[in-house]
């Protein structure tokens, strides 16, 4: 990532080694220009949006989208400047970032690892990004993560749950501003054991794969915890479009409340079909069979429709939400695109505004001066109250939402309502508990690409 | 006891969704010779005839309600669907519902259409190509139609319920004997089976007992004399391959309220149905519907952790990494009997000799 | 040269031209214009082409000499990546024991799989392999995941082994200290030129491969192969037995995807499952065809040209095309971005296909196809005649 100015004799003479065939080794890489990776030198600078635009998640990705470009007009100093009115600091003046221009280049993650590394290396070896933001997954998330450490710019997740992406997968240069598994766990069990009683046995339904299981491990710890049982943990294939075998033996297990880990897709079908299955019609142990979905998210409320109702969840973050942050995006954000942002839309925002207002406190763009005024930041206005990065691991500490399906929505965007606002203290964890890889966990060093 | 009738029926209910795609699958195959690689988007397509439908129903113009805010604090607009104007609450609304089996009548000729001008279209020109030159223009066919798809109504699934009356779940066990909530099974799979079960008999029947099924199997066992007979095969298998894009739609419609539509269900299923059809044997009819439901009962007996636990302690594999393997084993029971079957029976369980061996 | 003949040779210059030069036409637009775009002569891209090369040559020798249409060889890259990413973690960034690993790990999976599936034929044998490539996928993506790990992709951690590894080893894949993400810049007036390391090597070995698979299709055993798909009955009647033969075909380029693999891993070491999906093995089913199968320059090409495409179209927004179109008045501007906007960005899926069904129907023979028909309109020679020149023994 490094540039050797080469005067024209000697680039040809450059060209001329370089392609006879590798001999000289280190020579290339050694003086270099730049201070580190892609430091803009023009009068603009560019972000890298990699999102989901293929795939089960491109709609996802396409709402992350709408809400990179608003960030991107709202530090431009175009339209009403959103959260940039009601955030707490004030570095931000919406001439971009330190005097420039904010450009952007979009990627394809295709929610896969490979493609997500691709199209990222894409951004910051031809386009110059200087930092890349979004993507719908933690598997993305956490190999998005470690190139972006690798090559020496700085990683702004956008949608990941995972404990892993700030556990045992943390970076020092990557950030992230949604919540995670454990706070999901932590954020619904009181609020379960309240409305369901603590002599619960739980089924649990999980997606086999990372996610899946750190969910699983979570939501079972913390209502373990309450005084549930967990009766049994069926993984089942990523690749499942149809769960009737998996739920046919739910009712006869003696289990009373069904957890369904998945996402996505996933969820959509296995909710659908446990509803279908009449499961919630039914009475166990002198109890009312409920359903529980851990982690919710608008698109996939949307997909699922009319079998949310009364269905509990976790949600990073709400338009429904009062604070004057969430009306302020709201409210440009619908006025652009007509409907109100997702909880994915509003972290990439976010996550595109908080690197710009590092950077401008900084006074710098250097990977590693902004991730200083990123660490231990405290903060408001950005919805979900005061909100701190914890230093020790790079995760945002805020008040998580508990969500339930409303019962009579009055129109498409209506269909989950914010039941409580867990307080961000109830969700707090120390930076090495074994869920997030313990004392081994290691953020390493800052990479500034020089 | 129960839980093994529970996986059967389970089985044959998963099965019947395989049984229809394999069929149309097979009869393609056998009567044209064309490996088929769009067949899993005629079925995502049939699936979209319902949300279609569906969307015409809900054709909506906006009405003002003042009482109720929208998300940014402006006057509600409320959808007000057309038909319920028109044709009041009642009616109207009923329409909406029962939009899911409709869409069967709106399926049929919209289908029978996509395949006639699909064969007239496309496929007519690859008979005489390589069957790979088939796989990858109709596999290029398949990615197509899922974009259009995908353009058109968006990546996520969308949510097609099937009536009122139809949802829930009937108590199978206590039918038979057993303790209340030990086998319920849900109305719409049940409809569903039956569904397949007549639809499966109507081409048999069709194929079996009427004059055009008739020169249509003469034509698959030997073409070339058909022809010579004076008998203009390519028209009748041009309305065979419509019919078997119909079979595949309408396999689909009637999916949507087991499964939510989304526009890359066609390639979810598109491999599952070429190892049923490859199962069955290449080019036999009952060997897709038989090895259909066996699938559907083999991979519903995999995702039972019971079943498999006995199988783990029968082993004595307690605690190994083995166990989780067979514990991992719905992933891929599919493929393993599909490996299985093809090293011991060459041909598929009912496949001729010499088919799509070259 | 070498064993060729004059023909084989100047192929073999050819191609060994364009690597070399790669990174001066592919960054063919100055920097700093809008056609920068269409530039695509960065490290990780140029890379890839090339890697994607090799897989597909391999391929070509199976399906392109055999005619046997194999839809699981991603399964082989995938496990050739796991085994370079192992000795990654195990031993230290060296590739030379990565890649080694990685060609036998591939090449005795290999021979597992198409010893299996190679008892039948046909589409047959299409849906054996697949079985096989999905089931690794998903066994890599949920039960292995102590071996792959799983979702996110395996990876090497700080607290690995690497027993090789001394104080201040080189901490990025290295051959023998010369670092794989090494590169040369050259800035000349407005354009700017990278020589990436990692690219070097790759370049060199898909010559090589190259050179290997040219040897392979002039040799009697590339007849054989041929044989095998023109007839396999005669052959038997002869007195040959076709299986060994399609055995060492089939084995030979599960290791070319192996290498392949191995090198992907060597520029970025990461490997996650999803290059194992029957989609993967699918994408090089079309490069392969999209080149021209049997043709020994249509794979590198087809390969190429799918990976810039891709690169291109999935990275055009609707802000970028309001820039390029802004001078257009705008009753002209909007629908015309509203289709392209369906063909880019969210919809180059929609774009790959479309391109894939006109080459499969108006150019079976791919682009190298393409390219003769080019060639012949210009020189006008006879159709006859470069047919027969062109066309491999039925």
């Amino acid at each position: 990532m490094s540039k050797s100015n080469i005067t024209r004799r000697g680039a040809l003479k450059t060209g001329a080694v370089a392609g006879a065939g590798l001999a000289l080794p280190t020579i290339f890489t050694a003086s270099s220009a730049a201070a580190f990776t892609n430091e803009p030198t023009g009068g603009t600078v560019t972000l890298g949006f990699n999102v989901p635009q293929t795939g089960p998640y491109a709609d996802e990705g396409l709402d992350e989208l709408r809400a990179q470009e608003l960030a991107v007009q709202h530090l431009n100093g175009e339209g009403d400047g959103g959260m940039l009115n009601t955030f707490s600091s004030k570095a931000l003046d919406g001439t971009g970032i330190l005097g420039k221009k904010v450009q952007f280049v979009t990627g394809d993650t295709q929610t896969k690892s490979d493609a997500a590394r691709a199209s990222a290396k894409s951004m910051i070896e031809k386009d110059g990004a200087i930092m890349i933001n979004g993507g719908s997954s933690s598997g993305v998330a956490v190999a998005v993560q470690g190139l972006c450490q690798d090559a020496g710019v700085m990683f702004m997740a956008g949608l990941t749950h995972s404990n892993d992406t700030t556990g045992k997968d943390r970076k020092r240069n990557g950030f992230r501003h949604f919540f995670n598994a454990y706070m999901s766990g932590a954020a619904l069990a009181p609020v379960l054991a309240k409305a369901y009683g603590s002599e619960r046995r739980a089924y649990h339904l999980t997606a086999d794969y990372t996610w899946g299981w750190t969910q699983q491990e979570s939501i079972a710890a913390a209502t373990e915890a309450m005084g549930w049982e967990t009766v049994n943990n069926v993984l089942t294939p990523l690749a499942s479009t149809d769960f009737s075998s998996y739920i046919a033996p739910v009712l006869n297990s003696g289990a009373d409340v069904l957890v369904l880990n998945h996402y996505g897709g996933n969820m959509i079908n296995s909710l659908t079909q446990a509803v279908q299955f009449g499961l919630r019609d039914k009475m166990v142990n002198g109890k009312q069979f409920e359903i529980v979905v851990p982690l919710y998210s608008e698109l996939m409320a949307e997909g699922a429709g009319e079998n949310v109702q009364g269905v509990f969840g976790s949600m990073n973050w709400n338009w429904q939400l009062t604070d004057e942050g969430t009306k302020a995006f709201v409210k440009s954000f619908g006025e652009k695109y007509g409907r109100p942002p997702s909880n994915s839309a509003h972290t990439c925002y976010v996550q595109t505004l908080l690197y710009a207002d590092a950077v401008a406190r900084a006074g710098s763009f250097n990977p590693c001066a902004v991730v200083e005024a990123l660490e231990g930041f405290e903060f408001d206005g950005l919805g979900n109250g005061p909100t701190l990065y914890r230093a020790d691991d790079h995760q945002c500490f805020k008040d998580v939402l508990v969500m339930k399906g409303k019962e009579n929505p009055a129109n498409q965007f209506d269909i989950l309502e914010v039941v409580e606002v867990t307080p961000r203290a109830q969700v707090e964890y120390a930076p090495d508990h074994p869920m997030f890889g313990g004392a081994e966990a290691s953020l390493g060093e800052c990479n500034s690409g020089a | 006891m129960d839980a093994v009738i529970l996986q059967i029926l389970n089985g044959l209910d998963k099965g019947s969704a395989y049984a229809l795609i394999a069929l149309g699958l097979t009869l393609i195959f056998g009567t044209l010779g064309v490996v088929n690689f769009a067949h899993g988007a005629l079925f995502m397509i049939g699936a979209f005839c319902a949300v279609t439908l569906q969307k015409i129903f809900t054709l909506s113009f906006q009405v003002v309600d003042e009482t109720q805010k929208d998300f940014l604090g402006n006057p509600l607009k409320v959808d007000m669907p057309y038909v319920e104007a028109w044709f009041g609450e009642s009616f109207g609304g009923g329409l909406i519902e029962w939009s899911v089996p409709l869409a069967i009548l709106f399926s049929i000729p919209v289908m029978l259409f996509v395949g006639y001008a699909m064969e007239r279209g496309l496929i007519k020109h690859f008979y005489k190509r390589p069957h790979a030159d088939q796989i990858l223009v109709t596999f290029g066919l398949a990615i197509v139609l899922q974009e259009i798809i995908k353009a058109n109504f968006g990546a996520n699934p969308i949510q097609t319920p099937a009536p009122d009356m139809f949802r829930g779940s009937a108590d199978i066990g206590m039918l038979l004997g057993f303790d209340a909530n030990t086998i319920i099974y849900p109305y719409w799979r049940m409809i569903y089976f039956a569904f397949a079960a007549i639809v499966i008999g109507a081409v048999f029947a069709f194929l079996q007992f009427t004059t055009f099924g008739m020169v249509v199997r003469a034509g698959m066992a030997d073409r070339e004399t058909v022809g010579l007979l004076g008998i203009n095969i390519d028209k009748r298998f041009t309305i065979m391959f419509g019919i078997a894009a119909a079979v595949a739609g309408m396999a689909g419609v009637m999916y949507a309220p087991i499964n939510s539509p989304n526009y890359h269900m066609g390639m979810d299923f598109l491999v599952l149905s070429f190892v049923v059809v490859v199962v069955g044997g290449m080019g036999s009819l009952p060997g897709a519907v038989a090895a259909g439901f066996l699938l559907g009962i083999l991979e519903s007996f995999a995702s039972n952790s019971t079943f498999k636990g006995y199988i783990v302690d029968f082993l004595y594999l307690n605690g190994t990494f083995t166990e989780k393997l067979i514990q991992g084993l719905d992933q891929i029971i599919i493929y393993l009997v599909a490996i299985i079957i093809l090293l011991t029976r060459p041909r598929g369980l009912m496949g001729r000799k010499g088919v799509m061996e070259d | 040269m070498l064993g060729l003949d004059k023909k084989d040779t100047a192929l073999l210059l050819a191609v060994a031209a364009l690597a070399l030069f790669a990174p001066f036409i592919l960054n063919i637009f100055p920097q700093n214009t809008a056609l920068a775009f269409f530039n695509g002569g960065y490290p990780d891209l140029m890379q890839r082409f090339v890697i994607f090369g090799i897989f597909a040559i391999g391929f070509n020798i199976l399906f392109g000499l055999t005619g046997y249409l194999s839809f699981g060889h991603a399964a082989f890259l995938g496990v050739g990546s796991y085994a370079a990413v192992w000795m990654f973690k195990l031993l230290n960034y060296n590739i030379v024991p990565a890649l080694v690993l990685s060609v036998i790990v591939a090449g005795l999976f290999s021979v597992l799989i198409g010893w299996i599936s190679l008892r039948r034929s046909g589409i047959y044998f299409s849906i054996l392999t697949l079985a096989f490539a999905e089931m690794s996928f998903r066994l890599a993506y949920s039960v292995l995941t102590p071996l792959t790990n799983g979702e996110t992709g395996l990876q090497v951690y700080s607290n690995d082994p690497q027993i090789l590894m001394g104080e201040n080893g080189v901490t990025s894949p290295h051959l023998f200290g010369l670092e794989m993400s090494a590169r040369a810049t050259l800035d000349l007036g407005p354009w700017e030129f990278t020589f990436p390391v990692g690219y070097y090597l790759c370049a060199i070995l898909m010559l090589i491969s190259l050179y290997l698979a040219i040897r392979i299709f002039r040799s009697p055993f590339g007849l054989m192969l041929r044989a095998v798909k023109s007839n396999q009955q005669r052959m038997r009647y002869t007195g040959l037995n076709p299986k060994p033969y399609t055995l060492a075909a089939f084995v030979i380029s599960g290791m070319y995807a192996g290498l392949a693999g191995g090198l992907l891993a060597c520029m970025d070491p990461l490997a996650g499952a999803e290059r194992m999906q029957w989609t993967a093995s699918g994408e090089v089913v079309i490069m392969t065809i999209l080149g021209g199968a049997g043709t020994l320059l249509g794979p590198i090409l087809g390969a190429g040209t799918i990976k810039y495409l891709e690169n291109v179209f999935s990275k055009m927004n609707e802000a970028l095309l309001h820039s390029w179109f802004s001078w257009l008045p705008d009753f002209i501007e909007t629908p015309l971005i509203w289709v392209l906007s369906k063909f880019t960005g969210e919809g180059w899926h929609l774009t790959l296909g479309a391109l894939f069904m006109v080459i499969i129907i108006f150019l079976p023979g791919g682009l190298v196809e393409g390219g003769q028909r080019i060639g012949r309109l210009i020189t006008g020679r006879s159709r006859k005649a470069s047919d027969t020149a062109t066309k491999p023994a039925e």
